[in-house]
């Protein structure tokens, strides 16, 4: 379980990111946060595995208080959390199948790295996923040699092999086709089931957080404005979210879908 | 604020110039100070030159290039041992700067200093290499160290580090920070951050920037025999000394070939990399 209390960033700018922010995640549990660009959905996650240090409160993963960790102690932590990014960030120079083993590296000693000597098991996992996510014949192509959706994959494969209790997923389909973007976002929702996995995607796209998340929670200039089912955001909740607006469009897409599936 | 444009709105009709007036007059008049230097500096120039000399300067270059012609081709043979050694003098100076100069530019580069002061003294290592000529470095080598090729190879290796160093740690610095934060975030230590989401993105720039390093080194150290470093400078200098123009024209068609043939080793190399 991820439990979130008062967590607080103020950037040095002076900038509030985020404002005494509550949560608490159920294991197995996929979250979609929702909210404006610089609403600290990016920060919030960041808040979490530490690349972004929060300024105050704090965040505990399985009873672990991630925010009072040592940096060998946050390492550690670090391997059980897995994150996803936006523009992918795969080492583009490296192959595919180095980016999926990086996803060992908390595991492995820095010699063993350095010269690609993973342990047999973690090579025999990395071939596993890269088959899983349909991408077996690509293990030896260098990452920039890959299409976005592609890459994507890596970066999930990269995210899992590392054995995590908790996904960090920070906007996965923002630079990725509409029907990518959905495929994605099913792989990674059925990834998190078959795995047990707790899951917090920040996502821009309202539609897309409403098919695949089992809860909703809503972010407005740091603070949690909306926290409950995909089925509850009304065009009131997503002006409460967003700001005024026609949300008529996207409420009514949404019933589509729903016909559709 | 940036550029100060000017936005004229009178009535209905709208003006915009992309400066004020009084920057206008500025810009017009740093160029009329600019100019004037350049003439005064000519003018200095011109009295403290012996025209007489320069009058003749065209008879003189042609005497010079009729003795150079034909080149003394026999005395090739004689030169075969000092291109040798400008070409080890020149790779193996670059090797060692390098060797050097990685660990420096990691030092140098704000993003992956271990300290602000050991950035200091990195980039105080850049910067007096870069200011002392090799020329000069060598002819202090050559007091401390005696002539001969070790001098000169040394020479080069302390001319180059601040050049490669400060090539590298501006690449360094302009990496692409995300995939460094995705290396971080599954837990990696600092010195895997280092050699997987760094070392791959700069590598291209340190082969790179080594070639062309090498190949400059090619060039300046043709001339250390000048001052007595090892190379064919030192037959260079030899033969001009004595007026022996065919010998002369030899040594610099063996440079020019030698010149010729680095700048292709590079050239491929460099096509090979990227």
């Amino acid at each position: 379980m991820l439990k979130l209390s008062a967590l607080t960033k103020r950037y040095d700018t002076g900038d509030l990111a985020l404002n005494q922010v509550d949560l608490e995640i159920p294991d197995a549990q996929v979250l979609a946060l929702i909210g404006p660009s610089g609403a600290g959905k990016s920060t919030l996650i960041r808040c979490v595995n530490r690349l972004v240090e929060p300024t105050s409160g704090s965040a505990t993963l399985n009873d672990i208080n991630l925010t009072k960790l040592s940096s060998r102690g946050l390492r550690k932590s670090r391997r059980k959390m897995g994150m996803i990014f936006q523009e992918y960030a795969l080492v583009e120079r490296l192959t595919v199948m180095e980016n999926v083993l990086s996803g060992r590296l908390g595991y492995v000693g820095f010699w063993r790295s350095y010269f690609r000597k993973f342990p047999k098991d973690d090579i025999k996992e990395a071939f596993r996923l890269l088959d899983r996510v349909g991408l077996l014949e690509m293990a030896d192509k260098r990452a920039d040699e890959l299409s976005g959706g592609q890459r994507q994959r890596v970066g999930i494969c990269r995210a899992l092999i590392q054995n995590p209790d908790l996904l960090l997923v920070d906007e996965p389909t923002a630079s990725l086709d509409p029907k990518t973007s959905r495929q994605i976002m099913r792989l990674i929702n059925e990834l998190c089931s078959e795995r047990g996995l707790t899951a917090i995607i920040n996502i821009h796209d309202v539609l897309l957080a409403q098919m695949f998340a089992q809860r909703i929670v809503g972010l407005a200039n740091g603070e949690v404005v909306y926290d409950g089912k995909p089925e509850g955001l009304t065009p009131e909740v997503l002006t409460q979210i967003y700001g005024e607006e026609d949300w008529t469009a996207t409420i009514e897409k949404v019933d589509e879908e729903d016909e559709e599936e | 604020m940036g550029a100060v444009m000017v936005v004229i709105n009178s009535g209905n009709d709208i003006e915009w110039r992309r400066r004020t007036t009084k920057k206008q007059i500025g810009i017009w008049l740093g160029w009329l100070v600019g100019i004037s230097i350049v003439l005064f500096a000519w003018s200095v120039i011109s009295e403290k030159t012996v025209w007489f000399f320069v009058q003749d300067a065209p008879r003189q270059a042609a005497d010079i290039g009729s003795r150079m012609i034909p080149p003394k081709w026999s005395y090739i043979t004689e030169l075969l041992v000092p291109v040798w050694d400008t070409i080890n003098i020149a790779t193996l100076g670059t090797i060692i700067a390098m060797t050097i100069a990685v660990p420096v530019a990691f030092c140098a580069a704000r993003n992956t200093t271990p300290h602000n002061s050991v950035r200091a003294i990195a980039l105080f290592i850049i910067v007096s290499s870069r200011s002392v000529n090799s020329l000069i470095w060598a002819l202090m080598l050559v007091f401390i160290l005696g002539p001969g090729v070790l001098a000169g190879t040394i020479a080069i290796g302390l001319r180059s580090i601040g050049f490669c160093a400060k090539l590298l740690y501006e690449s360094i610095e302009e990496i692409d920070e995300s995939q460094v934060e995705a290396v971080k975030a599954t837990g990696a230590s600092n010195i895997q951050q280092m050699t997987y989401g760094i070392l791959p993105q700069v590598l291209p720039t340190i082969a790179g920037v080594g070639i062309y390093r090498w190949d400059i080194n090619i060039r300046e150290s043709t001339i250390l025999g000048l001052v007595g470093a090892g190379g064919i400078g030192l037959q260079l200098n030899g033969s001009i000394n004595t007026l022996a123009w065919t010998q002369v024209s030899t040594i610099l068609l063996v440079i020019l070939v030698t010149v010729f043939i680095s700048e292709w080793v590079s050239a491929k190399v460099r096509g090979a990399i990227i």
